[in-house]
């Protein structure tokens, strides 16, 4: 069968180059970069260079690179570690639109002893910097807004609210998981002071992140050990997933234009072939200031899970923001944030694309996804109430 | 992913009798598009008072969708009588089982199809599931909560929200639900007969969240159509009632107005005294 794999915000495929690299360092060069013989050494030297690899694509000095586990740990050893870095600023600014790595850890922060305020979002899902501006004060500790959201691909004012930020004397985190390796990056030129990166996001495997540290930011270690990471981040080195990493922000340097190009056109053009072909549909987010590989649709009267499950049974994999398929009973937060109507917000689907993607891919979406929506409103009471 | 069984995933690619039966003898409506899963039943009998004609409607997920396929399968050939004795545990049964945070679907069946049988007797039904709100998040009173308790022989918070939602938003009620099946489990081991509590008059969320939105698609959205424009629903918190305008009506000066003027008096008449609109530019 055919697979349609739209679906990259939530993982990618690991490049077949960063598998090939990655091979050699389970059981042939297994020695621990800390150790002083020569098994050790020529497995520092690749961590070395992976770092430097990361450091470029985010145009910054390899130095200021920490590698993690995951981007959630990105963001908890950015939030608490800023907070333990400044424990009597008790205030904490982030959105209504994070990713739970970053929400949740936040809404559980305020339950303990720290106030923190959630900007709003408008209906496209964008923020306003009045509202922020409002909300940083001298007691605030850390303003954590996300470079780019994953369900609906809105990318936020990142370098203005940096500055809003940096002009309050707080510091800057923004969990950048979507658009690392989407959109180029240049913390040289940035007011960014805390940047979350995950690997499997850009075809590195799941299991790798990083934080970029900006030189002179105060952060107290989240993981206490070893003398790892500069004694910023205990624990033996993951050093095959670190070398992933690298090879893949390597790979993802050379694939930017790619993606800010011809995955752009193809997924403009799969959501205008979509729109066109599909009434009582709408695009939920800003379509100008966006992620070039993202889309995310409501088609009116039909519900997410549905949806998900015959275009599965095609071969074609996506995502949808309805309750039914969060496992919990509430629909996308991202979407309620937005004040998408209840009868958009059932019926959501996102398609994200990726380097891997093709033309075909696109053609067989457009072919297969409008009789499905046409179906599902057959079966739907609302379907034809209007 | 959920585990459905092959049962399941084949009555929601081929479900069977969907569409509507001109002048059936009794319909069911559950739900509504705002809670995400909406269920529209009707059947229609035959000169022996059997059901020889179903067929449903279903907004919502692959096991709403099977379970109300398999429904239509289960009561043709009965009379209403003897389809009131299919249980919600009897249509999960039907396709192999439910996944637990999925058995709500199959008590929505169980629930159109009373609703339905109620309705062939000239009775509205909403009327006897009144009770007090117990789960605010979605609606569900202590007379649903308790019936699923019973009837499911549930023990836990946990088991209440799979079959009924209730307690799966904000969790404020939990305490309320494991009192309410304290009491319900204390019962069945000691007097079978039930306690009758009086039923409150108020309006239960999901019947006040539906009634809005009869109001709003009967009332107000084709003289706002009959202009070009529309109107969407955003939420309901409380007495509040948020919602914003489509098309031409976006651009119109006295939209403000309009709303505010036709929308809110539609609403109080038909809903309540103190329902206040929210108009979102």
């Amino acid at each position: 069968m055919k697979t349609v794999y739209l679906d990259n915000n939530a993982t990618t495929r690991v490049a077949p180059e960063v598998v090939e690299e990655m091979l050699p360092y389970f059981s042939d060069y297994y020695g621990n970069p800390s150790s002083m013989h020569y098994f050790g050494g020529q497995v520092e030297k690749k961590v070395v260079e992976a770092r430097e690899k990361v450091a470029q694509l985010l145009n910054c000095d390899p130095a200021e690179i920490i590698f993690t586990s995951c981007g959630t740990e990105s963001d908890s050893t950015a939030l608490r570690g800023t907070l333990g870095s400044y424990p009597d600023k008790k205030h904490i600014v982030t959105s209504r639109v994070e990713h739970p790595a970053v929400l949740n850890l936040v809404r559980h922060l305020s339950k303990n002893s720290y106030d923190a305020a959630e900007l709003p979002v408008d209906r496209k899902g964008r923020l306003t910097l009045a509202d922020l501006e409002q909300s940083v004060t001298d007691t605030t500790a850390i303003v954590s807004i996300m470079y780019a959201n994953n369900e609906t691909g809105v990318v936020f004012p990142i370098e203005e609210i940096g500055q809003i930020v940096k002009n309050r004397g707080s510091v800057f985190h923004t969990d950048a998981v979507q658009a690392v390796g989407k959109i180029p990056l240049d913390m040289k030129k940035s007011t960014i002071d805390l940047l979350s990166l995950s690997g499997h996001k850009l075809h590195a495997p799941k299991g790798i992140g990083a934080l970029y540290v900006r030189k002179g930011t105060k952060l107290t270690p989240f993981i206490i050990g070893g003398h790892q990471e500069r004694g910023r981040r205990a624990g033996t080195e993951n050093v095959p997933y670190i070398i992933g990493l690298g090879k893949a922000a390597e790979l993802a340097r050379l694939h930017i234009e790619d993606e800010n190009t011809r995955i752009r056109a193809m997924r403009d053009r799969l959501e205008a072939e979509l729109i066109k072909r599909c009434p009582d549909v709408q695009v939920n987010g800003d379509q100008t200031h966006r992620l070039p590989n993202t889309t995310n649709l409501s088609f009116e009267y039909v519900e997410g899970e549905s949806i998900l499950l015959l275009l599965s049974a095609q071969g074609i994999a996506a995502s949808s923001g309805s309750a039914c398929t969060s496992g919990s009973l509430e629909p996308s937060h991202v979407l309620r944030a937005m004040g998408v109507p209840f009868t958009y917000v059932h019926g959501s689907l996102r398609l994200s694309l990726s380097f891997y993607t093709t033309d075909e891919d696109i053609d067989f979406t457009i072919a297969n996804l409008p009789p499905i929506i046409k179906r599902l409103r057959e079966i739907s009471p609302f379907g034809r109430s209007r | 992913m959920w585990d459905y069984t092959d049962k399941l995933k084949e009555h929601f690619t081929n479900p069977r009798n969907v569409g509507e039966i001109e002048h059936p003898d009794g319909v069911g409506e559950v739900g509504s598009l705002a809670c995400g899963d909406a269920l529209k039943f009707m059947f229609k009998l035959d000169p022996n008072n059997r059901i020889k004609e179903a067929k449903f409607q279903t907004f919502g997920c692959a096991s709403a969708i099977a379970s109300a396929s398999a429904l239509t399968e289960m009561v043709i050939g009965k009379t209403p009588e003897e389809a009131l004795k299919i249980s919600n545990r009897d249509i999960a049964d039907y396709l192999g089982g439910l996944p637990e945070e999925k058995m709500h679907c199959s008590v929505m069946g169980r629930e159109a199809l009373e609703a339905a049988i109620a309705s062939s007797k000239g009775i509205d039904i909403t009327k006897q599931l009144e009770g007090e709100v117990v789960c605010k998040c979605f609606g569900i009173t202590d007379r649903e909560i308790e019936r699923v308790v019973r009837e499911n022989n549930l023990t836990t918070v946990a088991d209440v929200t799979h079959y009924t939602k209730a307690g799966g938003g904000c969790e404020s009620c939990h305490p309320k639900i494991e009192s309410i099946i304290a009491a319900v489990q204390g019962q069945t081991r000691q007097e079978p007969a039930r306690r009758q509590k009086p039923a409150k008059r108020a309006l239960s969320n999901i019947q006040r969240m539906k009634l809005i939105e009869e109001t709003i698609d009967r009332e107000i959205r084709p003289s706002l159509r009959t202009d070009g424009g529309d109107i969407d629903l955003i939420d309901i918190e409380g007495t509040k009632v948020l919602v914003t305008l489509r098309g031409a009506c976006t651009a119109c000066p006295s939209s403000g107005f309009t709303l505010k003027g036709l929308v809110q008096s539609k609403l109080r008449e038909f809903v309540s005294d103190d329902i206040e609109v929210l108009v979102e530019s």
